[in-house]
């Protein structure tokens, strides 16, 4: 993006589209082309990690085993994030259309949609539009149905494999990986898993052509994203951008002039100070994000802000590795030492040791991802943690 | 074939399997990587992250447990990032660990702490969690204490009770700081479905869970003049508690063993064997007498197929799992059982001694059997007829406590009046062995020879195949058994509870026409009891069931219906197997529980 605004985009929400049609000529193409198309898009799954979408569906589409799942990944349970209900109340079409297209490629009989516990709300409208939706299914002679499986509350059950195991019943704990779910997911099968907005996009561009979407955002960032924004801002809300701002651009919009740090991507994303504003592109080049983004202004207490995720993540551990369940716990009780004058303020760096090794020994993203927050706040706010 | 993967590991090329992993393939260059989750006798976990180990190009370090070999690549398991990582890992247990070493039960056999001594965690880097923990001690039940204050939540136990077991006592509960191991409802362990077999106390790194020990008791029963004390030690004991005591896995020490429980002090140093012997003689009666009363009376009422009921894991696991078959059970008292009983009737009378006086205490493989000895039914003595079960491993104890140089003992025999045995008892030690030692005896008193097996060994039921089955055909029954004349008795032997669950779905189904079914609890049988040294695996296992063959073949006598005492005993007290006086003392019932 060349010029200095900040392009709003409206490629899912408001563009009306004919399920059926896109069904219909998408299922008349060759899987490869179909693959090729949307690897040609650029589109990275919107989840954060940031893996090419058509690479999943195409070593998923290559395994021999006959039993293959697509499944939805709607348990949102980031704190501050709540695009994925927008966008399966607003338009779950297309979320379906997406699995669909999906289930075609990897020759899927059945897809899934895991909702988030709290969103049961949303179930009997779901219901209806799944209807519509095994309709058109059946009325272009294609065979695939979608059940929806409600999760069961913990945070950790997005984490895809521990998505699985509550899908099987199982107590929600990551596995080990390798295998990966292209090779062994929902009942040990090859499994696709998207999440919602992922889905979205990967139907919208076989509305709109991989070319437009590829125009939008940069080289490593493609397309545009849903963002929820909230915390110290005059305009609290959903909004579909193009990738590839700055942290000053968004901040010029939705900040209230008093803005000191902006939280990329949720308790398990970055935050980035003021000073770092200009330099900090948000997209894979610099802070990915699943699309929360909080804004804090210099009346926040940022030991305040990093305790309250210490908090989340002590108790959102599955608890079942141990640089995740202990790690969390030391890190919460470190800083909490530190501010009272209990252990040293060079006690961060130990603690900072401690968030490196969480990092890189920890089962799963989120025992991982507990030192990007860590990192960054307490580089970033040391005083903060100290005074 | 299995396809090949070429990797490097600190710089040395190895080829492996494919799907080996990178902790199996390090092992092969004897390369050792640490583990706390890991066990050789169950699923990867890969929870610990110990065992974590640098991987060229990844941004993580894997668990080298869990991860599989790849073509190329490169591993490192002693770069400072990997100790650092390990170290702090191992920091952050102990912070959350009741680390009371020297005062804790496993003090000297607790994985954690060898990794704690092997990083030399001296000075703990971070804050101590344990007084932020609302720990739990369960301690009622009289085979296990379960102290979660010990716990790494490693998930061993979880994984052991399930898989091996099909139990499931024990599981997951909670997530993030408090995230533990419970029961059902957290309840006792004591009022679960626990069936008390203790592979989970085997499989236990730490102190978390561990066997109840009566080590005082017995040292106090040993120093009070008043009591007599005796001693009966199981055939499982003496394979393997030597490896407590500086042998390898695999060495018999019966006979030092005995010299040891001497000097203990113990009064008479008895034998299981002895009543393992006894069981087949009343086992196989039983199963003589169902299969007479089926065939030649056509009694329907009669339960077949009848399975053992020497294992008290197993008789707690069907009673909560497949109560509508407890009559299948042999009546039989396990051989523990009935030796308490004969302790305080036959035998004391023979030393004219006051059973009241009489302190029964057994050495076994097994902690169910300390849960066995206190069930209500164990009474018929007119008292209480094992006083204190002690496992191996507290024998092993008492030995190191009383200054005893265990290797450089003389070695000595079992004392009279239910000290002599056979090879048919011997191997009741192993999975397999009551079932064999049955066909030696029941064969044999059918047709008046020897079971038609090289050299007695009945090679079909041993191993550690899951389920075995054999079949002997009867030919030329003498004349009181004319009625067996050309049956096939069909046999079968489980062990492990998952085996045992499919035996008796089999069963259960119609598809298992089996005559008579032993099953054990444990993995191998009482080699692999929950008592048994740790650690327990396959390979020792092994070496242990291999001993107790050797010691079998080596043996004078070795069948049970040929065991002096034994004749003398029924000639004497008993008068005839399965008999009155039998039914009074070595026989009894079992009864239903629920499941929650
Ligand atoms: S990192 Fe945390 S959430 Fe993930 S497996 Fe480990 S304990 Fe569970
Ligand atoms: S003693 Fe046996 S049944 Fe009981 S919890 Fe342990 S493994 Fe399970
Ligand atoms: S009780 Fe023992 S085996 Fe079970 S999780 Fe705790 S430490 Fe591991
Ligand atoms: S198999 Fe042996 S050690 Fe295991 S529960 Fe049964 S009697 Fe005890
Ligand atoms: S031994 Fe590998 S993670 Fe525990």
């Amino acid at each position: 993006m060349s010029n200095n605004f900040l392009r709003r985009v409206d490629l899912i929400f408001d563009q009306d589209c004919n399920l059926k049609d896109i069904l219909k000529s998408t299922y008349q193409r060759a899987n490869d082309d179909i693959i090729n198309e949307l690897l040609e898009s650029g589109l990275k799954g919107r989840g954060g990690a940031g893996f090419p979408t058509a690479l999943k569906w195409k070593f998923t589409s290559e395994q021999a085993d006959p039993d293959k799942y697509i499944v939805c990944n709607a348990d949102e349970g980031e704190p501050g994030t709540f695009k994925d209900r927008e966008i399966l109340f607003k338009v779950p079409q297309k979320v379906f259309g997406g699995m669909a297209i999906c289930a075609k490629v990897i020759n899927a009989k059945e897809g899934f949609l895991y909702l988030r516990g709290e969103y049961r709300f949303l179930l009997p409208e779901l219901e209806k539009q799944l209807d519509a939706f095994h309709k058109v299914i059946n009325e272009i002679g294609v065979n695939f149905k979608i059940k929806i499986i409600m999760g069961s509350g913990a945070y950790i059950c997005g984490e895809e494999s521990a998505l699985f195991e509550s899908m099987e019943g199982d107590r929600g704990e990551p596995r080990n990986k390798p295998p990966y779910p292209t090779v062994s997911g929902f009942r040990k099968k090859p499994t696709v898993i998207n999440n919602v907005e992922t889905l979205v996009y990967s139907f919208m561009i076989f509305r709109y052509g991989a070319r437009k979407f590829k125009e939008l955002g940069t080289a490593d960032s493609r397309g545009s994203k849903v963002f929820s924004i909230s915390g110290d801002t005059p305009k609290p809300g959903i909004y579909e951008l193009e990738l590839g701002m700055s942290v000053e651009q968004f901040v010029d919009e939705f900040g209230d002039g008093d803005t000191k740090a902006v939280q990329v991507g949720g308790a398990s994303g970055f935050c980035v100070p003021r000073k770092k504003f200009k330099d900090t592109i948000i997209g894979f080049e610099g802070v990915p994000t699943g699309g929360s983004m909080m804004l804090f202004n210099s009346s926040r207490s940022m030991y305040n802000v990093l305790k309250n995720y210490l908090e989340f993540f002590e108790e959102e551990s599955c608890g079942q590795c141990t640089p995740c369940r202990v790690g969390c716990q030391q890190l919460k009780l470190g800083i909490e030492a530190v501010k009272k004058g209990e252990r040293h303020a060079a006690y961060l760096e130990q603690l900072q040791k401690l968030a490196q090794t969480m990092k890189i020994t920890a089962k799963c993203g989120l025992g991982q991802s507990v030192a990007n927050s860590f990192f960054s706040i307490v580089e970033n706010f040391k005083e903060e943690m100290i005074y | 074939m299995a396809k090949k993967i070429n990797l490097i590991i600190d710089g040395i090329p190895v080829t492996v399997d494919e799907g080996t992993t990178i902790l199996q393939a390090a092992k092969l260059l004897n390369i050792h990587i640490p583990t706390l989750c890991y066990h050789d006798d169950l699923c990867i976990a890969g929870n610990c992250r110990v065992c974590v180990v640098e991987m060229k190009g990844a941004r993580t370090l894997p668990a080298s447990c869990a991860m599989p070999v790849a073509e190329g690549m490169e591993i490192m398991t002693n770069t400072i990032k990997v100790r650092t990582a390990r170290k702090h890992i191992i920091d952050l247990l102990l912070s959350e660990h009741n680390a009371k070493c020297t005062t804790c039960y496993k003090n000297g056999n607790c994985e954690l702490q060898n990794l704690a001594s092997e990083y030399k965690i001296s000075d703990p880097m971070f804050i101590d969690l344990v007084p932020h923990k609302n720990y739990q001690m369960d301690a009622y039940s009289p085979s296990i204490i379960k102290d979660d204050s010990k716990c790494i939540r490693c998930q061993r136990c979880v994984r052991t009770c399930e898989e091996l077991q099909h139990v499931s006592a024990l599981g997951v509960a909670y997530k993030g700081e408090k995230m533990k191991i419970s029961t059902f409802f957290e309840n006792p362990m004591f009022e679960v479905v626990c069936t008390n077999c203790g592979q989970c106390v085997n499989r236990c790194p730490t102190g978390a869970l561990i066997e109840r020990n009566y080590i005082d008791e017995v040292w106090e029963a040993i120093y009070n003049p008043d009591k007599h004390v005796v001693v009966q030690t199981a055939p499982a004991v003496r394979v393997a508690l030597g490896e407590d005591l500086g042998f390898e896995p695999g060495e018999i020490v019966t006979g030092k063993m005995v010299s040891a429980l001497r000097r203990l002090g113990f009064d008479s140093v008895l034998d299981t064997d002895f009543t393992a012997d006894l069981t087949i003689m009343e086992e196989g009666f039983e199963l003589l007498g169902r299969l007479r009363k089926a065939l030649v009376d056509k009694d329907t009422s009669v339960k077949l197929p009848m399975a053992t009921s020497c294992s008290p894991g197993w008789i707690k696991f069907i009673e909560h799992t497949y109560p509508e078959y407890l009559e299948n059970l042999s009546t039989c008292k396990s051989p523990q059982q009935m030796f308490g009983a004969l302790a305080k009737t036959y035998y004391a009378q023979k030393r004219n001694l006051d059973p009241a006086k009489v302190v029964s205490v057994s050495i076994m493989p097994c902690t169910a059997k300390k849960f066995e000895a206190d069930r209500p039914e164990m009474r018929s003595s007119g008292y209480k007829d094992v006083d204190y079960v002690l496992t191996t491993r507290e024998l092993a104890i008492m030995i190191k406590q009383a200054g005893i140089e265990f290797n450089a003992l003389a070695e000595s025999h079992c004392d009279s009046i239910m000290g002599d045995s056979t090879g048919a008892a011997v191997i009741f030690g192993a999975t397999g062995g009551v079932m064999e030692a049955a066909l030696r005896t029941a064969y044999e008193v059918v047709t008046g020879r020897e079971v038609p097996f090289d050299g007695l060994n009945i090679t079909p039921v041993r191993g550690m195949e899951g389920v075995r089955e054999a079949s002997v055909k009867i030919e030329n029954a003498a004349p009181d058994w004319k009625f067996l004349e050309g049956a096939v008795l069909k046999t079968v032997v489980a062990h492990g509870l998952t085996n045992a669950k499919k035996v008796m779905d089999a069963v259960k189904s119609g598809k298992g026409d089996w005559h008579f079914i032993e099953i054990m609890a444990c993995p191998g049988g009482c080699i692999g009891g929950g008592g048994q040294p740790i650690p327990t695996n396959a390979e020792i296992r092994q070496k242990r069931a291999e001993a107790i063959y050797r010691e079998d073949a080596g043996m004078k006598i070795r069948k049970s219906h040929e065991n002096p005492e034994v004749i003398a005993i029924y000639k004497e007290f008993l008068h005839e197997p399965n008999g009155h006086k039998s039914h009074e003392l070595l026989h009894t019932h079992y009864k239903e529980r629920q499941r929650y």
